[in-house]
């Protein structure tokens, strides 16, 4: 630490940080624009401009831009200094010249970086008299708006675009006062986080299309705080409100997991909640069809039948809350209750429960992933998987050369030089799945093959580690020696890093990443293991109960039970057609609580409206094994409540089971007495008594409008706010106005900070932790005992004369339940197809497009051919994409050309 | 030889002002100062020619030796030398002659910098426009691999270099060194952050020196002759000759090489021949367009880069551009910063922003549209596209002339705004 003085006032700051960024954590506002606190300093805008004196006897000193200047002891620090104000008035009035006076009709107003800070320099008059310059606008697809006369040149949306996510298809074009910020040519922004650039950029440039086409100002936005439920990974999220609907997804920082970033399933996968494929009243299936019912006479109806005596089987879902999977296994007792895995996901979960729980080394946080210096990819498609840990991982992958360039006196905030030095050159990061991915441009070296070929390189980099581990025979040199370069990265390393997961369905690959993470901790190395699994709460439903969905089949299909209930789960997407449709008959009675219209919910007898994340609260557990709570955000107008509700009024109604759940936090509290390995849950969040000076927190902003007006075409009383029972928000704009906790931060804001920027005013110093630690709770920590390494090594894979092998191939959007229902990401899902080797086109007799009948698990199917880099010969990926028919993975089939082309 | 001991650089060129070639350039002892060089140690060159005291001739003037003392030596893996030949300093044309003229000096001044500080790929990055110096330079450059004074283990040496000529895409930014680094590795051509300099972290981020082509062609006659010779050539502080040139309605434009110190009014009135007739004096810019104003007054001051400092303007490039009394100084400004504000980068928000307002401003005074409160926008970029608060030099360069011309010529801009128009127009 360092003393200097800011404004003749001492004050701590850390050794080598940059100006900016220590007056900003000691709560001074400098206005600012290129520099951001993941992307770090550019000296691109100089609006952060300060006057900085040598000493004592300086009486002169000298203007420096803040971000590019680092701190010295005893340096002193002038904000107010006339010169230092004057030079940032101007740099505002040379920003103002040019930039549209069409704040009313721009999305970004009201949350707008460059409005703030034009507030906070006090520029109000534009003296620059001539025509201000235009730019042509680009379509950039249905998630981006793109509006560049509003553009101020920061050069943040290239940097985050290209410098920090790896994208390609955005740049600076042009120069002097005409440089362009876009694309080569209009099109659909190919990265998969392209939402970011509406939260990056300072002003309206790129702006959120979705919010766009429902539009609503930040102070009329309802907010809570929630968790994506998109993937695993478990990103934080502000979804905003307004009417009853869901406007926007913005994000929600969290230090420990997604910092400042969403991906674009997560930022736009939202709309599925305002799908007219919702279910929105109870449904009650007869010979006349199916048709609405109240939700006295549903509940009724489904007491009734659980009621009746019959046993009941109940099916949760790696989609729904620990609450929800937990009010099942109580309706229906342990042994009745299934989680909802498919019979293969059930294997491969309880292999990562046993992995995390049993092995020494860590699950470790984004954050903790970010910093890692070296990364061995095993068998998953990152970015398709698990999109935030991709990106993520592509930070890690930076941090060798970092090291290096830091060694030349460079701070690691100095962007620029930053990249001078360390030339785009990749540090230790190692890739390997089936096929040629996205994250393979970031990756040193790539390994692509079958997941038992994976499972082999894996077992002979863990046999490089640790020579009592079997011997791994026939790898060619080339392997060979990739596997020792590996070996040897990750025993350079301080803190390495082993990524697999459930993503190329096999087990044999996550035993062997657990093998070669468990080697290096037993070479002393602090080695992390991130097992990606694809839901939001696969890991909770998996450390409940992790029956697959098989032996749900085969207990029923022993004939005892009557009633089936499920919860968030459409079992077609888990089991085959034929299967679910006879497992779904063996029951006179099915209940089905979900939010959308699925082939599981046409099958119930009644479907009752399951509250989405944005309608209730619930706690989940992403895979990093950190219990999240998310919170209601809205009451919508239908008769949908949270799918544990549902459950604990059934149960009530049958007078059975009285549940004393009077609040959600009774389920928490009763899941962790009853589950071990959710001992510590309740403490993920303040639970719903929580207050602070004895008031709740306000979901609405002290700015909202409206308030007495919203309703008056119904009545001209102002209705009571909905009491809230199971959370400590208020459905108002009345409450504590300050800082809550961190895991109850509702929306970042500050007094003349309106943008997301204000995110620094909540963090203990400006890009740090926020105040009192990132919410969320790590439940597994590693044993310190050693290894229980997996012995065995799969035999090599032969490529058969008319077998080919099927591998999964999870999509961005497609492969995920409900984003599918947001129709912008569905406008963006590639049709089905099968990847093949460009190699095996001969061999089957087809050009790229043709059609290809697919026979596999007895079905058979035409899909048009795709070629895929990087697949073995031999091998066919399967996209898991709507429209596909549901098969296990890996699996054999056999593939033939479908039709002669025409001639 | 008489001539090369008191105008090394140029005594040699051909008066057909054709190339001079390999077999020419030796015939005059050619490539005897890089025989010899070779047989120093790289440090002791670095100390002859920082004790020369040759200046960085692309304007700055910072002591040669002193840049590449700054070289790590003990680092391992590719250093780079670069020749600065991306002349596009408005009223400068001295390196194209250099480079048609003697395209061999340059490249034994390279091999022998390149060598003292032990760079193994060397660069001459070339202005775009000057396509018979390119035409040169590449034979230059395949007369010197085919004699072998290029390539691998130069007369035995065990040192290696090999030149590429890399044709700039002609942008002025790329004249500034980190600029030069970004184009050169086909980036933007935006100035680097400093530090790390270039010669830490440079060319793809490995250790590099720019050097300019005058400077660069200096250093064969410096290592030929000794510092102290060197020295001796000069008439101030600052060691050798110096290439000079003036630009604009003088009776005989053109460039010389005099010693370093030659008086501006000696280059102006004596070599240049004084203004054509009827002409008088008003100004001149003494070192390309980013530099000061200076006037008649200023005729004893020497053109070297302590003394130009010290009358107020820098020594620059040392081509002058000399203003007469028939030409609207407001037009002079106008037409400088139109340059200077096409030529920004578009990196940093005062040059990109602030040089269009000032081209408009003055743009609207020259043409009678001034408005109340134009001269005071005028100053206030001047104070405020200044060193350190720009990212790179080219705005505050640009601010040189508009602040010594708002001062100088206060009674025109006054006479502009009052008769709504140019006064100069009307005769």
């Amino acid at each position: 630490m360092a003393k200097i003085l800011i404004e003749n006032r001492e004050y701590e700051v850390e050794d080598g940080q940059n100006l900016l960024q220590a007056c900003l954590s000691h709560g001074f506002n400098i206005p600012y624009f290129c520099w951001h606190p993941a992307m770090h300093s550019a000296g691109a805008c100089r609006q952060c401009a300060v006057k900085v004196f040598k000493d004592e006897n300086d009486t002169r000193g000298r203007i420096v831009m803040s971000c590019v200047m680092p701190v010295a002891k005893g340096m002193r620090v002038s904000i107010d200094d006339p010169e230092a104000k004057a030079f940032r008035e101007n740099v505002i009035e040379w920003l103002m010249s040019n930039h549209p006076h069409d704040c009313p009709v721009c999305d970004e107003g009201g949350e707008c970086h460059l409005q703030d800070m034009t507030q906070m320099t006090g520029h109000v008059y534009r003296r620059f008299r001539f025509k201000k310059r235009t730019y042509k606008n680009q379509y950039l697809g249905p998630l981006v708006n793109h509006e560049m006369n509003r553009c101020i040149q920061c050069y943040r949306c290239v940097r985050f675009y290209r410098g920090y996510a790896g994208g390609r298809d955005l740049d600076a074009f042009a120069s002097r006062n005409r440089v362009y910020f876009g694309r080569s040519e209009d099109g659909v922004l190919e990265s998969p986080f392209s939402g970011n650039l509406v939260e990056v950029c300072p002003t309206g440039v790129f702006t959120d299309k979705t919010l766009k086409s429902h539009f609503a100002r930040k102070w009329d936005l309802q907010t809570a705080p929630s968790v994506c439920v998109h993937c695993g990974v478990g990103c934080n999220i502000i979804p905003g409100e307004r009417y009853g609907e869901l406007r926007r997804v913005s994000n929600r920082y969290n230090g420990e997991v997604n910092g400042y970033f969403l991906c674009d399933r997560g930022r736009f996968g939202y709309e599925f909640v305002n799908s007219p494929q919702r279910v929105k009243e109870a449904l009650l299936k007869t010979a006349d069809g199916v048709q609405e019912v109240s939700k006295e006479e549903a509940l009724r109806l489904a007491s009734h039948m659980i009621g009746m005596g019959g046993k009941v089987m109940a099916v949760g879902s790696p989609r729904a809350t620990v609450e929800t999977n937990f009010a099942l296994r109580t309706l229906a007792g342990a042994e009745n209750f299934y989680s909802g895995f498919s019979r293969h996901e059930a294997r491969l979960a309880s292999l990562i429960v046993e992995v995390m729980e049993k092995g020494p080394a860590r699950s470790p946080s984004l954050k903790e992933v970010r910093s890692a210096d070296a990364v061995l990819v095993l068998g998953e498609d990152v970015t398709n998987t698990a999109p935030i840990l991709a990106l993520a991982l592509r930070q890690a992958a930076k941090n060798g050369p970092l090291k290096t360039a830091m060694k030349l006196g460079i701070p690691f905030w100095d962007d620029m030089a930053i990249k001078t030095a360390t030339q785009g050159k990749k540090g230790p990061f190692y890739a390997a799945a089936p096929y040629a991915t996205d994250d393979d441009d970031a990756a040193v070296k790539t390994f692509h093959g079958p997941p038992v070929e994976i499972a082999r390189f894996a077992a002979a980099i863990a046999r490089e580690l640790n020579p009592s581990l079997p011997i791994v025979d026939g790898h060619s040199e080339e392997t060979a020696s990739l596997a020792r370069e590996v070996a040897q990265a990750l025993l350079e390393a301080e803190r390495p890093l082993v990524v697999s997961g459930t993503g190329s369905g096999s087990e044999a690959v996550i035993q062997a990443a657990a093998n070669v993470a468990w080697a290096l901790c037993a070479r002393g190395k602090k080695a992390g293991l991130t097992m990606v699994m694809p839901e939001c709460d696969s890991l909770g439903a998996a450390l409940i109960d992790s029956k697959g969905l098989d032996e749900a089949f085969a207990a029923a299909a022993e004939g005892e039970f009557d009633t089936l209930v499920i919860a968030e789960n459409d079992i077609f997407r888990r089991m085959e057609t034929e299967d679910a449709e006879n497992f779904l008959a063996s029951f006179s009675h099915v209940i089905v609580i979900d939010h959308v219209i699925n082939d599981t919910v046409k099958a119930a007898h009644i479907t009752l409206p399951g509250a989405s994340f944005a309608e209730s609260t619930g706690t989940l557990i992403n895979f990093e094994g950190r219990a999240q709570k998310f919170f209601q955000v809205f009451v919508s107008a239908g008769a949908q409540q949270a799918s544990w509700r549902w459950l604990k009024d059934m149960m009530d109604s049958t007078g059975l089971k009285l549940q004393k759940w009077e609040s959600l936090d009774d389920v928490t509290s009763d899941a962790a007495a009853v589950i071990p390995a959710f001992e510590k849950i309740t403490r993920a969040a303040p639970k719903h008594g929580f207050r602070i000076a004895g008031q709740k927190i306000p979901r609405q902003t002290h700015r909202r409008s409206g308030r007495t007006a919203v309703e008056a075409d119904k009545t001209v009383y102002e209705s009571k706010p909905t009491e809230d029972e199971d959370t400590p928000f208020s459905f108002s704009m009345e409450g504590f106005q300050g800082q809550p906790p961190s895991p109850l931060i509702a929306r970042f804001w500050a007094p003349g900070w309106n943008s997301v920027q204000s995110v620094t005013k909540y963090q203990e110093y400006a890009g740090g932790p926020l105040r009192g630690g990132d919410p969320g709770l790590r439940l597994i920590e590693p044993k310190v005992a050693g290894a229980p390494f997996f012995k065995a090594v799969p035999i090599s894979f032969k490529a058969r004369k008319y077998g080919w092998l099927l591998v999964p191939m999870p999509r961005l959007f497609g492969s995920e339940e409900l984003s599918v229902f947001s129709p912008p990401l569905a406008s963006l899902q590639a049709k089905p197809f099968i990847g093949i080797a460009e190699e095996d086109a001969e061999r089957l007799e087809v050009e790229e497009g043709d059609e290809i009948a697919v026979r596999a698990n007895g079905k058979s199917f035409g899909l048009p051919a795709i070629f895929v880099p990087g697949l073995t010969r031999g091998v066919a990926a399967v996209p898991l994409l709507p429209g596909m028919a549901m098969l296990t993975l890996p699996a054999w089939g056999v593939l033939t050309r479908a039709k002669r082309r025409a001639a | 030889m008489e001539g090369l001991n008191e105008k090394p650089l140029t005594a040699l060129m051909r008066p057909d002002k054709a190339a001079l070639s390999l077999a020419e350039y030796e015939r005059a002892g050619g490539y005897q100062a890089l025989r010899k060089a070779l047989k120093l140690a790289p440090v002791e060159i670095q100390r002859v020619v920082k004790e020369s005291n040759l200046r960085g001739r692309g304007g700055a003037g910072f002591n040669t030796g002193m840049k590449w003392s700054f070289v790590p030596m003990d680092s391992d893996g590719t250093k780079y030398l670069i020749a600065n030949a991306d002349e596009m300093e408005p009223g400068t044309f001295k390196d194209r002659m250099l480079l048609e003229g003697n395209p061999h000096q340059l490249i034994e001044g390279m091999i022998i910098s390149a060598f003292a500080i032990v760079a193994t790929e060397a660069y001459i990055f070339l202005r775009w426009e000057y396509a018979l110096a390119s035409e040169r330079m590449s034979k230059a450059l395949s007369e010197a691999r085919a004699k072998g004074y290029l390539g691998r283990d130069i007369f035995s040496s065990g040192f290696s270099l090999d030149i590429k000529l890399h044709v700039s895409a002609g942008r002025y930014i790329c004249g500034e060194e980190t600029a030069l680094l970004n184009a050169l590795e086909g980036r933007r051509a935006v100035p680097r952050a400093k530090p790390p300099f270039p010669q830490v972290s440079g060319l793809w981020g490995r250790p590099t020196v720019v050097n300019n082509v005058e400077t660069l062609s200096n250093v064969p006659h410096i290592i030929a002759n000794g510092d102290e010779w060197y020295r001796g050539l000069s008439r101030s502080k600052d060691g050798g000759t110096k290439i000079y040139g003036v630009s604009g309605k003088v009776k005989r434009p053109g460039l010389w090489e005099l010693p370093m110190g030659t008086t501006i009014g000696e280059i102006l009135e004596e070599h240049a021949g004084g203004m054509r007739e009827g002409l008088k004096l008003r100004c001149l810019i003494p070192g390309g367009a980013s530099t000061e104003f200076l006037t008649e007054e200023h005729y004893s001051v020497k053109m070297d880069f302590d003394s130009v400092m010290e009358a107020g303007s820098r020594m620059g490039t040392g081509t002058m551009i000399a203003v007469d009394d028939k030409t609207c100084p407001v037009g002079v400004l106008r037409n400088l910063e139109q340059f200077f504000a096409q030529e920004s980068c578009g990196w940093c928000t005062p040059c990109r922003e602030g040089l269009p307002w000032v081209e408009k401003t003055l743009s609207a005074i020259e043409e009678g549209r001034a408005k109340p409160g134009d001269l005071e926008v005028l100053e206030m970029h001047g104070t405020s596209l200044w060193i350190g608060r720009t990212y790179c030099a080219l705005a505050p360069g640009a601010m040189e002339p508009l602040r010594s011309g708002l001062k100088l010529f206060r009674s025109d801009f006054e006479r502009h705004i009052k008769e709504k128009g140019c006064p100069y127009k009307a005769h």
